[in-house]
């Protein structure tokens, strides 16, 4: 297995070269490119060549499963507390689509302890059928009886899809629960889709500079953990009835099975931002992590929420749950100011969705005024006290 | 006490390395680095033997052959000895792949009691071989580790985080951990530390040196996953740009916002 260049076709252009994060491309003194030791096989070069020169030689041999035997799109209920995250909704909403296109039913997946009150919920939001388990010993998340609690319920009714939410719950089960179950799951996607009975699986990237399309052809069930707030939440429906098949199943806690001691929930000390109206970000125009002062200052005429790049973040000069961007939250307010931030696409996936989107910066060629609606070349230090002179009169 | 810690090489940057007209990787002044996240893991290893007698520290990597530099840069910190796992055969491998390659090469290792992973490497941001190890190693395994105390020589409570707050968590080794950026701020390693570095041996392994190694479960062969494509996302709206002095441009943007009704 190896990508191979078809001589005839390439130019010598160096594409392929540019777009290597790997260092593997190397070109001889005749302008002829070869792949060296430090190809990983990302297929990045091939995607970017324009002359087609460049291929994957690739055998299928991960065959494990008779993927007919597996039908049906599962959603894992994330609950804390009996309280469910809001993207088990959002789920369910993606999930239909997923379900009706393969013509099969939509499921629920309810894990935990006196949870039984929410199966009329997921109902409403989409289900068709319930899977309940219940057991004292599955009050709080634990990794290990939860997987083989899913082990248990995929060995017995085989769904071809499972989604979970890209929450830190769902990050701690679904790869668990993958490799237990041999087959492959696909992290943080932003988009689903289904093709030849296959789910098409998009994600970002090499912090979102590039958006992978991943399947699971030959392993079943397809796992995806899907990122918060990327689809919408359904209308909440009538309410209805369907099966609930419960399942009981005997856990024997053991050692590896963790004590779960203490939940802290911590007072926020910024409103949240994935729920905000307004957010106003920060990045490295800033100069000082002291200029934070003034980013919060603006924030407050308008009661917004202070945002901030990957940048800042990484150089400590604010917390990280101010993070937006791939590795931090994705935000979808009605306005969006960011404020001497370049625009690094890892950011720009975080925030483009945005309704209205205003960029301050210096450098008239930052990419943050690709998706800006409004942009605003020139110094943040002297247009932010003039917005902030004008909202408090 | 034996603490095994994973590192990945990855890119130098995912952030700045981008061409703004085509959207490309710019790959001009790019070299690789230990992801960031796993120094954190290299850090915590190096308290830990700080903190407790008798610590051997290990650190492994598997990549191509220039991630053997990662595994340089990781023993100046002062681990003991590293390993590299490299081999065409381990090319193209999906987050099973790695997990179960890492588990292979850590079960010949041996007689390990703690394996540290960072939280996610920058590159893939999938944040799924730490879990992938622990299953294949049959260990228990907590994610997003911020603190980790010692009860006793076997027992650990640590502190996970949560979307909005923590979990302490009691563990018996052995575990996997995987940690976050705020467990530690890594140490810059000492000019000592680095010289003692040079002579500290890295040890190489191919797949046929791992035991009982079944090779339909290692590198592309072994992936369920299959990246159909890779595209380089374009954006590009048109932006109306607002001139004059920054009293005007703050008129201006005002008036637009209150046009809107956001405001």
């Amino acid at each position: 297995m190896s990508i191979k260049i078809i001589k005839d076709k390439c130019t010598g252009c160096g594409i392929c070269y540019e777009s290597c994060p790997n260092d593997a491309i190397e070109f001889d003194e005749n302008d002829l490119p070869s792949i060296n030791e430090n190809c990983t096989l990302c297929g990045i070069c091939i995607d970017q060549c324009i002359e087609g020169a460049l291929k994957l030689e690739k055998e299928e041999k991960f065959v494990k499963v008779n993927v007919a035997d597996y039908r049906g799109v599962w959603i894992f209920v994330e609950q804390n507390n009996k309280t469910i995250s809001k993207v088990v909704f959002e789920l369910l909403g993606a999930g239909k689509t997923l379900a009706s296109k393969l013509k099969v039913d939509l499921a629920a997946v309810l894990v935990g302890d006196g949870i039984r009150d929410l199966t009329p919920l997921l109902f409403q939001y989409g289900a068709d059928k319930v899977y309940l388990v219940e057991n004292t010993k599955l009050r709080d998340y634990r990794t290990i009886p939860y997987t083989n609690v899913l082990e248990y319920l995929v060995d017995k009714y085989k769904p071809e899809i499972i989604l979970f939410g890209a929450t830190k719950q769902g990050r701690d089960l679904a790869p668990r629960l993958a490799t237990r179950l041999k087959t492959g799951l696909t992290a943080d996607c932003t988009g689903l889709e289904i093709e030849e009975r296959n789910l098409v699986q998009i994600r970002p990237a090499y912090g979102g500079n590039i958006i992978a399309t991943i399947k699971t052809q030959t392993a079943r069930p397809q796992m995806a953990s899907v990122r918060p707030k990327v689809f919408k939440m359904p209308e909440l429906g009538l309410s209805k009835d369907g099966p609930l098949i419960e399942e009981t199943i005997e856990l024997e806690e053991t050692d590896k099975w963790t004590k779960v001691l203490e939940i802290i929930r911590e007072a926020k000390k910024t409103a949240n931002l994935e729920d905000a109206q307004i957010i106003i970000s920060g990045g490295r125009g800033l100069g000082k992590p002291e200029s934070f002062k003034l980013i919060e200052h603006f924030a407050n005429c308008l009661n917004a929420c202070v945002g901030a790049s990957r940048a800042v973040v990484d150089a400590g000069w604010i917390p990280h749950y101010h993070q937006v961007g791939q590795t931090g939250k994705t935000v979808q307010p009605k306005v969006y100011i960011a404020c001497g931030i370049s625009g690094a696409i890892q950011h720009l996936i975080g925030m483009k969705s945005s309704d209205f989107i205003i960029a301050i910066n210096k450098d008239p060629e930052a990419p943050i005024f690709k998706v800006a609606d409004i942009g605003i070349v020139g110094d943040l230090f002297e247009i932010i006290p003039e917005l902030i002179k004008k909202l408090s009169e | 006490m034996k603490v095994i810690v994973c590192i990945k090489q990855v890119p130098e940057s995912t952030e700045v390395k981008l061409d703004p007209k085509s959207y490309t990787l710019d790959r001009s002044s790019s070299k690789g680095i230990i992801n960031p996240f796993d120094v954190n893991a290299v850090e915590e290893a190096m308290r830990i033997t700080e903190k407790l007698e008798n610590v051997e520290t290990i650190v492994i990597s598997m990549g191509p052959p220039s991630a053997e530099e990662a595994l340089k840069e990781a023993l100046t910190y002062g681990l003991n000895a590293a390993y590299l796992l490299s081999d065409k055969a381990f090319a193209g491998a999906d987050t099973l792949a790695t997990a179960y390659t890492l588990a292979k090469a850590i079960e010949k290792i041996g007689n390990y009691d703690l394996i540290l992973c960072g939280k996610q490497a920058i590159d893939g941001d999938t944040a799924q071989v730490g879990p992938g190890i622990a299953e294949n190693l049959n260990l228990t395994q907590v994610t997003n580790v911020k603190k980790i105390d010692f009860l006793d020589e076997k027992t650990l409570r640590v502190e996970s985080e949560l979307e909005d707050g923590y979990k302490v968590i009691e563990v018996k080794l052995p575990a996997v951990l995987t940690v976050t950026k705020e467990i530690n701020i890594p140490r810059i390693p000492s000019f000592k530390t680095a010289r003692l570095a040079l002579k500290k041996p890295i040890t190489k392994w191919a797949a046929q040196d791992l035991d009982n190694i079944d090779k339909s479960k290692i590198g592309m062969d072994g992936s369920p996953t299959t990246v159909i494509k890779v595209e380089t996302p374009t954006i590009q709206k048109n932006t109306v740009f607002l001139k004059g002095t920054p009293s005007q441009i703050a008129s201006d943007l005002i008036q637009k916002l209150k046009e809107r009704y956001f405001i």
